[in-house]
């Protein structure tokens, strides 16, 4: 089983790395970009566990250690 | 009177604190393994400056699950202090010893120059020699130390003194312009409800001899060691 853990920035909180993409991307050329954000992406193996117990310890990891509550989101997939 | 520096795999302003405390303020002081948990004969204990864990998944993030880490909140709680500079201010934020958190600086460069702080209050163990309002110029030297944290967190701040160092102009007058990373309300260094836990951006503990360019880093340090000696 694969778990899959996007963590993305709180809207609202700065995130001058997109800017900087942003701003990289529109020299390019390419136009019509509004904004862009910069996240995490974690992709966990799981051994063991059912879909819930694994759902259950994948969100329990995103919100202790993977993502800042603070400042940061998270979402977790799992297939 | 004992001092402690924890020592994580990438600090790398460990020797500089305990050079300080060896030297200027004259106490001793030990290295602590981040492994190490028995912090029983301390009065202080300072998490300094680096890369803790290279910095991976966030600055200070990994630390947090360090052994001694436990032993620092018991620390803590039991009233003893602790001083957090710039990735040490880091880690208490991801542990949660003081609120509020430290993400990439406004524009996104690496930060290395003095800048001025001024001392918003001296009802605190590391800035009691001070009169509120002085101004000291200290090194900042970091990518991620744009303090951010929300409404109601700033309220409490405010409302109860802890804001303890304010980035400024040389005059003293806090302005956008004188805020190197974007720091909300210009902040630099908060401490705890309890105000024995201080965390700060700048290295007092790079500015302690003239000949590395100011000595002002000296006066947390003398603060810290009148309140030790006080309470020992």
């Amino acid at each position: 089983m694969k778990a899959k853990v996007y963590v993305s920035l709180k809207p609202g909180v700065l995130d001058p790395q997109g800017k900087a993409i942003q701003h990289s991307v529109e020299l390019l050329g390419f136009s019509g970009i509004s904004d862009v954000r910069q996240g995490k992406y974690f992709e966990i193996a799981l051994d063991g566990l059912d879909q819930s117990q694994a759902k259950e310890s994948v969100e329990r990891m995103a919100r202790e250690v993977l993502s800042n509550p603070i400042i940061e989101e998270y979402r977790v997939e799992i297939e | 009177m004992k001092y402690g520096v924890i020592v994580f795999p990438g600090s790398n302003c460990d020797h500089d604190a305990y050079h300080v405390i060896s030297k200027h303020v004259g106490q001793p002081v030990d290295f602590i393994w981040h492994r190490d948990t028995d912090l029983s004969t301390y009065d202080a204990v300072i998490i300094p400056g680096g890369f803790s864990y290279g910095d991976y998944l966030r600055a200070g993030a990994l630390a947090r699950f360090s052994p001694v880490m436990n032993s620092i909140k018991k620390f803590a709680q039991s009233g003893r202090f602790v001083l957090g500079i710039c990735n040490g201010f880091q880690i208490l934020c991801e542990a949660g010893l003081l609120p509020g958190a430290l993400i990439r600086n406004r524009d996104l460069h690496f930060i290395c120059e003095h800048v001025y702080v001024r001392v918003e209050t001296n009802d605190s163990p590391f800035t009691n020699e001070l009169a509120v309002g002085s101004v000291l110029r200290i090194p900042i030297a970091h990518a991620e130390g744009n303090y951010v944290c929300d409404d109601q967190t700033l309220e409490e701040l405010r409302h109860e003194s802890r804001i303890v160092l304010r980035y400024c102009d040389p005059s003293g007058n806090i302005t956008d312009s004188a805020n190197p990373n974007g720091s909300r309300d210009n902040i630099a260094g908060i401490c705890n409800r309890e105000r024995n836990v201080l965390g700060l951006m700048p290295h007092p503990e790079r500015a302690c001899e003239e000949l590395l360019g100011s000595s002002d880093g000296r006066d947390i340090f003398r603060s810290l060691a009148a309140t030790v000696a006080a309470a020992v």
